[in-house]
Parts: C-alpha cells; structure tokens; sequence
C-alpha cells in the first residue's frame, strides 16, 4: 500500500482508500472536496447528543455531506468533557458503516487520532500536526505506523505566521522532518497554507495565494485549507466562497475542508476543474449537468 | 465647529471608521477647550455601543467592527493621557491573553477592540500565555478582569489551569475570569469554575460591564 512516489515533474498522489473506495488528491486531479460539518464545535445541541450517547445526527451530517458531493468526510468529535478517543473511534465506524468515503480524521488530541486511525480501515488523512517539535514527533510515528497521510499546518508554538516566507520556512521544515526522519513519503504530506478570515485582515488571502504558489513551486505537494473560514464575520458566505476557491486552486490548492450542503460552492470548484483542466474536455461538468437534466424530467 | 457638531462628527465619523477623521475631530475638540472625558463619554462610547448594537443585529460585520475600533483606538490614543491627568477613571481593567499551548488571536483581538471601544483600558499579554505569567501580570497590573482565550479543545483546560494558578497565588477572589473562544460554551465556561463567558466580541463588552456592575454593588468600594 505505498503511495506512487512520484518521478520528476510527475504531480504527487495522495491516496486515500476506505474499504473499497480509493481517492486521490493531486495537482493533475480534479479538486478533492472534504466535506467538514462532521463536527460539534460550537453545537450545543449535538454536544449534548453525543454526550449521551446519541450519534443519530452523525448519521444525517454523513448524508448531507454525501448528497452535496464530499470526496472524503472529516470526522471530527471534540466535544469538551468527553472521552474523545472513545468517541472519534465510534463515530469512525459508524460513519464506515454508512458510507464508503475515505475519512480524514480529525482531533488535536494524539490519543484521539491513534484511537480513530485503529478504528480505520483504509488509508485516512490525519488533520493535523503542526511544525512544532513536540507535535511532529507525536503524531508522524503514527502517521507511519498506520500508513496514512497528514495534513500539516506551517505555524509553530511562537506564531501563526502573516507572512509568506515564515509559512515557507516551517513547510520546509515539516516535509524534512516527516521525509528525512519518519520515512513519510512526500506523497502523503498534505500542506494547509493558513487560510485567515478576510474581515479581520484585508491583506490575508493574497498571502495565503503567495503561499500556496510557492508551495506548489518549490515542494509539488498537495494543500488543504479550511475554506470556510475565511469568509468568517462577512455577509453572503457562499458567495465569497464561491468566489475565493477557484482563485486559490488556480494558486495551487488541491482539497479543501469545506460544507459540500452548499451547491454554489460546490458547483465553483467543479467549473474551475474544468477551466484548470482537471476535468478533461470538462467530461465531469457535462455528466453532471446531464444527471440533473435527467432528474429534473 | 460648535462643540454639538464636533459631538456629533465624532460619533458620526466613528461608526464609519473613518481613524483620519475621528482624530482630527478630537484635536478640533480638544483645541476647542472640550474636555477630554466629554468626547470619550459623550460621543466615541456611544458610537462604540451602536456599533456593537448593530453587529448584534446583523447590521455591522466584522470588519465594520473592526475599523470602528481602530478609529477610536486612534483617539484614545490622544486622550488617555489626559483623562489620567484628570483622574477619570476608565470603565475598569481588562487583562487579556490566549492561553499557553495555542497562538490563535483573531478572535481575542476583536475582544480586544470592542473592550476598549466601551473605554476599557485592556492590556493584551498576547499569545501561548502561561498560568505564572497570567499570575505575575495580575499582580503588576491589578485588573479588574482577567480573560482567558482558546480556540482549541485541547488548550481550553488551560482555563482550569490558570484558575487553579490563580487560587494558589491567592487571587482568585481579587479579579473576574472570563473566557471564551471557538470551542467554548458558557456549560464550559460553569465546569472550569469562571465568572463569565461571551459568545462574541459584542457579547463579552456587555458581559464584563454586568459583571463588573455586580461586584462593584457587592463589594462597595
């Protein structure tokens, strides 16, 4: 089960699996959409479900991330005062139960990920370590052992760097340590280039562009990013959203962690596929308007 | 300009964040023998207030938000001298800081912002702030608040942590803890044993003021 190690000039794989459902995220493919809302951060109510042992909401966030078109799902249980391994590993094979999309597990406990990577069956993508010195060597020896990818974030414990060039220093820093010290192939290192909330700071999206090209440029891996937050604090989201990621897949960016429920958005990043040519002859667009031709009738 | 119109400009001109103008305004008034304590209380807090009541609403967005801040940040910047030469007290203390283990600060400084656009003075010790530095800011600067940030699960117990910090340097009952952040809720808030929690920037002006207003009738000074 290794990763295509890429040749010069060959676009890197990542490769995920399930258990019958392999995907892959490169700078050939088309965009890998990680549906996020998998997550009871700021729900009270689905805290307190899980809390008492209810997962029936998983199951309908599942659907809905399905139904709007997600590659992969990221499952994320942090719910405070609970026993996050327990949970993330239930949660992880109930979710298996119901779907066969590959799972990024996310958690930024290391027990959770350990107990959600052993529940795993397949190749999941790990959300996420840092380029802190004592999360890299917490995380990526699991990351090895159970064969799976990481999502890696460039900012460490001083910081989360504004500025492009710091974002590039730890990047380096990260594919070093990960390649040179835990024998993780390039392959499975996905970069997340910090994406910011425009209303907070006018300047952030282009840096986060910058970064992402330079990325591309220099190290050829692939990059996730949190779409959703930066149109944070702004009206008409799904606008900006729908706005902000073909811009940054044209600056380079591969997949992103973002809520498929919305068509507008998703419907972007499939017309931008076609435009960067990872849709050949737009052969996915034309199927997917004839399906919806088909079901309208 | 009557000092009516400069009131007014002040208050107009903030609300729109306009920073150039809104410091211009305050040196007009300040020229015009206009005492410093009038313009902060008669016409920037209260454009800070419509702001906050605005974002509440939906109304105002972040960045709306943000630049009416800075506005007034600008003018503050002028008057605090003054108002300290005058002796007029401001609203109270914040002490604020992202908890050790975690460096985000968007959220907290948009905090940060509102807190002294409703005229607190707000000392920021920013980022990955451990509990003996919390201890040691308190005692240096003796607020009236402290407020704790975190935008992860796994730094929130941080809060427990510093409270605990706090009750052996024995100063827990010397200051009110808030907290808040992405992950947290005010069940949360109840668990680690803090005073307050506020969903948003807006939220936690309104919450220290009541919380302050309580103590203050509690504990007459």
């Amino acid at each position: 089960m290794t990763s295509p190690s890429a040749e010069p000039g060959e676009p890197l794989h990542t490769v995920l699996r399930s258990a019958s459902k392999e995907v892959r995220i490169g700078h050939d493919q088309r965009f890998c959409l990680i549906g996020e809302r998998i997550n009871p951060t700021g729900r009270r109510i689905f805290q307190e479900q899980l809390r008492a042992g209810d997962m029936s909401a998983i199951e309908k966030d599942v659907k809905a991330q399905v139904e709007g078109g997600a590659d992969v799902l990221d499952v994320n249980m942090g719910v405070p005062l609970t026993d996050e391994p327990e949970l993330l590993a239930s949660a992880i094979r109930l979710i298996q139960s119901v779907t066969d999309l590959p799972i990024c597990i996310d958690s930024s406990v290391v027990e959770a990920l350990e107990a959600g990577l052993s529940a795993y069956e397949g190749r999941a993508l790990v959300n996420s370590v840092t380029a802190e010195d004592e999360r890299l060597a917490a995380i990526l020896p699991l990351v090895k052992r159970y064969d799976a990818a990481i999502i890696a974030l460039p900012n460490d414990e001083d910081e989360i760097p504004m500025e492009a060039d710091k974002r590039l220093d730890l990047t380096a820093k990260i594919i070093r340590v990960a390649t040179e010290e835990y024998g993780i192939a390039k392959a499975d290192i996905v970069i997340d280039p910090l994406a910011m909330p425009i209303g907070a700071d006018t300047t952030t999206s282009r840096v986060t562009w910058e970064t992402m090209r330079r990325i591309r440029d220099e190290h050829g891996v692939n990059m996730t990013c949190g779409a959703s937050n930066t149109s944070f604090g702004m009206p008409d989201r799904h606008t900006l959203g729908a706005a902000w990621l073909p811009m940054a897949m044209a600056a380079g960016l591969t997949s992103a962690i973002m809520d498929t429920r919305t068509p507008q958005i998703v419907e972007a990043v499939k017309a931008a596929d076609v435009f960067l040519d990872h849709d050949e002859w737009g052969m996915a667009w034309i199927a997917a308007h004839r399906a919806k031709a088909a079901s309208a009738t | 300009m009557t000092p009516q119109e400069i009131l007014q400009g002040l208050y107009d001109e903030t609300l729109v964040g306009n920073a150039p103008r809104v410091l211009e305004l305050t040196e007009e008034g300040l020229s015009n023998a206009m005492e410093p304590q009038t313009l902060l209380f008669d016409a920037l807090i209260p454009s800070l207030e419509e702001v906050g009541a605005r974002f509440e609403r939906g109304d105002f967005f972040v960045p709306e938000m943000l630049i009416a801040g800075r506005a007034m940040a600008g003018a503050m910047e002028r008057l605090r001298p003054l108002l300290a030469e005058t002796g007029v007290a401001t609203v109270g203390k914040f002490l604020m800081g992202t908890v050790k283990g975690d460096v985000h600060d968007i959220g907290k400084n948009l905090v940060n912002i509102m807190l002294e656009g409703a005229g607190f003075e707000v000392i920021d010790l920013g980022v990955q702030v451990a509990p003996e530095k919390f201890v040691a800011a308190i005692e240096e600067h003796q607020p009236d608040i402290v407020g704790f940030s975190a935008f992860l699960t796994t730094t929130m117990p941080m809060f427990k942590a510093n409270i605990n910090a706090l009750e052996k340097a024995g100063l827990r009952n010397e200051v009110v803890v808030m907290v808040g952040g992405a992950p947290v809720t005010q069940e949360y808030a109840d668990a680690v044993g803090a005073d307050g929690y506020a969903a948003d920037a807006s939220a936690c002006v309104k919450r220290a003021k009541a919380l302050l207003d309580a103590r203050r009738t509690k504990v007459p000074a």
